[in-house]
């Protein structure tokens, strides 16, 4: 995994809660076998019209987004299914960070796999940084992950809250199957204990 | 100190506990499909990595599946592709495969209670956010994304941090033609899609003690729709009674044996709860939902809330967004709401309970000339039990579609979806944009609630349905 410590990039505002990973990643594309290759289809109802044409009504879609490494939305992003798929496409696609007021579990521990770091800010703070997005030009934010902070260098700071453990090996890239696999003496004396206690 | 079911469960499963990392925590039963899986084996095979525990780890084909003649090749290549991706994964790494010419192919959360894999105390998790339905059992389930199913093929274990508790308990009894599905929507408008967020829920109470197995389940199954890692229920008799027999359950004396170790897993009387929710399932209605998310949801009574009404600036804009896709006008009657296409199935609502409920609505009716059904079993076994009672003839005899075993139109991963514009009374668990379907509108009802708009071609409350 590319390790994630600090990053710096234009934001995009996508203001709708409860954006579901069908959203994200709907399931026409779920069939491929591959990790790779998913930013294409991203957003894939809303970004195109059902002539495959781009749908210049959404935000992804305006000119000055284009290049945007930076996603802040509504509440609850990334509800519903478990597909990794999500996280990959937003990832392929050119996000670094999604800023929100609050991530589905599932979805936020698959964006930890992927080096996409998923920022759970308060919702007046998102609330500033999508008007921000809106209003002004190549609106850039810097995620300092060792610091735990966002900040636009015009006078917003703010700073969230993510598990420790995981801000590590995240900032470190660190495999963590790796890391289990290090455990193997506990493992296997664990299952010799369950045998005695489930026969 | 006292514990809850889930400290109990998540206690016997610590493989390590370092100081500031998370729990190691052992997974008893892995269950795999065609969709989450490929990456992972691939991943496997990158690292130079082996299934540790192939013997705890289950494998079927259910999501992209054709419900179709099963005789026939499967038509997509890609979606073919990833089937016989699976076998191969199968193969080249000892793993039981239940495929699509098996007799017990099915739906993944539907086989294995079918099948008695699923047992009280267990931890079980798959690439699929419906896990939770295992949950019914009093096993801690969870749906986990495909860099966690490599680590759990790789290791059999999964680095966790501990979930906050959260008790819903429903006193009463569901008045009739009210079902746990309406129990599940019930508590999902009560608390929002977020509202179980970060929580394991356990559900108690003598409504969900009057539950059976499928019901459970279907209760179960939604608590990812409320945001949850997981729902469980306290096993007890009539977990005992569903299991016993099954397959894979423990047989002779180690069934006994089981027995005095599952009923050990309740909840302590004095265990705390990090939240507490409380229902009365007396007061409880058929519950259809109207918006493009499963907390959108009224009493079949109700009538399209108005945007006017909703309590913040973010609520309000979320349900004119809502309405415009789903075509509605505030303040129509939910029973004046017409559909175009019925489905019946998914995880949720495909068990042989659900079809039988359905059944009877139907039984001495024709569907609606404008209205096209499916009834799509939850597994072949379902299949099966079903047509021995002669469920199918009444379907087909009434006009429903009867299919093949799959996840079908509840994701619509093969061929069956909803059209642009169409509108779908269905007993699947998401009624997201597009999620049946691009531009498809999806109402999320119980198997009776579904069964009875197939016939008059709206919504209808089935507390006065006139059975035949």
């Amino acid at each position: 995994m590319t390790p994630f410590r600090t990053h710096n990039g234009t934001v995009a505002p996508l203001d709708r809660a409860n954006v579901d990973t069908d959203q994200i990643i709907p399931k026409q594309f779920l069939k491929r076998i591959e990790r790779t290759g998913f930013g294409e289809f991203l957003f894939y109802d809303w970004r195109f019209l059902p002539s495959g044409e781009p749908d210049s009504s959404f935000v992804l879609n305006e000119r000055r987004y284009r290049g945007a490494s930076i996603l802040v939305a509504g509440k609850n992003f990334g509800c519903g299914s478990s597909r990794e798929h999500a996280p990959w496409a937003l990832a392929d696609y050119g996000f670094c960070a999604v800023i929100a007021p609050s991530f589905a579990d599932i979805f936020a521990n698959n964006c930890m796999k992927n080096g996409l770091l998923p920022v759970t800010l308060g919702e007046e703070e998102v609330a500033a940084v999508i008007e921000n997005a809106r209003t002004i030009d190549n609106y850039e934010l810097t995620v300092d992950l060792e610091r735990r902070t966002v900040t636009d260098g015009r006078g917003f700071s703010a700073s969230f809250a993510i598990d420790d453990f995981q801000r590590h090996c995240l900032m470190e890239g660190l495999d963590d199957i790796g890391l289990t696999l290090l455990c193997e003496a506990d493992i296997t004396a664990y299952e010799r204990t369950r045998c005695e206690l489930i026969g | 100190m006292p514990r809850t079911l889930f400290e109990k469960i998540w206690d016997a499963h610590v493989v390590r506990k370092p100081e500031d990392q998370p729990t190691l925590l052992y997974i008893d039963l892995h269950l795999v499909h065609e969709v989450t899986s490929p990456q992972a084996f691939e991943g496997l095979r990158v690292a130079n990595r082996r299934v540790r525990r192939p013997d705890l780890t289950v494998a079927t084909v259910d999501h992209n599946v054709p419900t179709t003649d099963r005789s026939l090749p499967i038509a997509d290549p890609i979606g073919a592709k990833q089937i016989n991706t699976l076998r191969q994964n199968c193969h080249d790494f000892g793993i039981q495969l239940f495929d699509i010419d098996s007799a017990e192919q099915g739906i993944v959360h539907v086989i294995g209670p079918e099948l008695g894999l699923t047992q009280p105390g267990m931890t079980i998790v798959c690439g699929d956010s419906h896990t939770s339905t295992h949950g019914a059992f009093g096993t801690l389930a969870f749906g986990i994304g495909t860099s966690e199913v490599e680590h759990v093929l790789a290791t059999q274990c999964l680095p966790q941090n501990k979930p906050r508790t959260m008790l819903i308990d429903v006193c009463s009894a569901l008045p009739e033609g009210v079902t746990a599905k309406d129990l599940a929507l019930g508590i999902i408008g009560r608390i929002g899609t977020d509202g179980a967020t970060g929580h394991v829920i356990e559900y108690a109470g003598d409504a969900v003690r009057e539950l059976s197995m499928e019901g459970r389940m279907t209760l179960c199954n939604m608590s990812i729709e409320a945001g949850a890692r997981a729902g469980m229920i306290a096993p007890d008799e009539t977990t005992f009674a569903y299991l016993q027999g099954r397959r894979f359950a423990p047989q002779g004396a180690a069934w006994t044996e089981a027995q005095d170790y599952w009923k050990a897993l309740q909840s302590d009387n004095d265990a705390t709860f990090d939240r507490k929710v409380e229902l009365n399932a007396s007061a409880l209605e058929p519950h259809v939902t109207w918006g493009t998310s499963p907390g959108m949801v009224v009493p079949v009574t109700g009538c399209v809330p108005d945007p006017a009404a909703a309590k913040s600036d973010a609520d309000r804009r979320a349900s004119e967004r809502a309405l415009e896709y789903m075509a509605l006008t505030p303040r129509t009657r939910i029973q004046d709401i017409h559909v175009d296409r019925v489905f019946i199935g998914s995880c949720t609502n495909a068990r042989i309970e659900d079809l039988r409920a359905a059944a009877r609505i139907v039984k001495g009716y024709q569907t609606n000339r404008s209205v096209n059904a499916m009834v799509v079993p939850g597994s072949q076994a379902v299949k099966r039990a079903a047509e021995s009672e002669g469920l199918d003839r009444i379907f087909r005899d009434s006009g429903f579609e009867w299919r093949e075993a799959g996840c079908s139109m509840c994701l619509g991963m093969n061929a069956d979806i909803l059209q642009p514009g169409e509108r779908c009374a269905s007993t699947s668990n998401r009624n997201f944009e597009g999620r049946q379907g691009r531009g498809g509108r999806t109402h999320l009802v119980s198997p009776m609630m579904a069964a009875a708009a197939a016939i008059t071609g709206h919504f209808t409350d089935v507390r006065e349905w006139k059975f035949k």
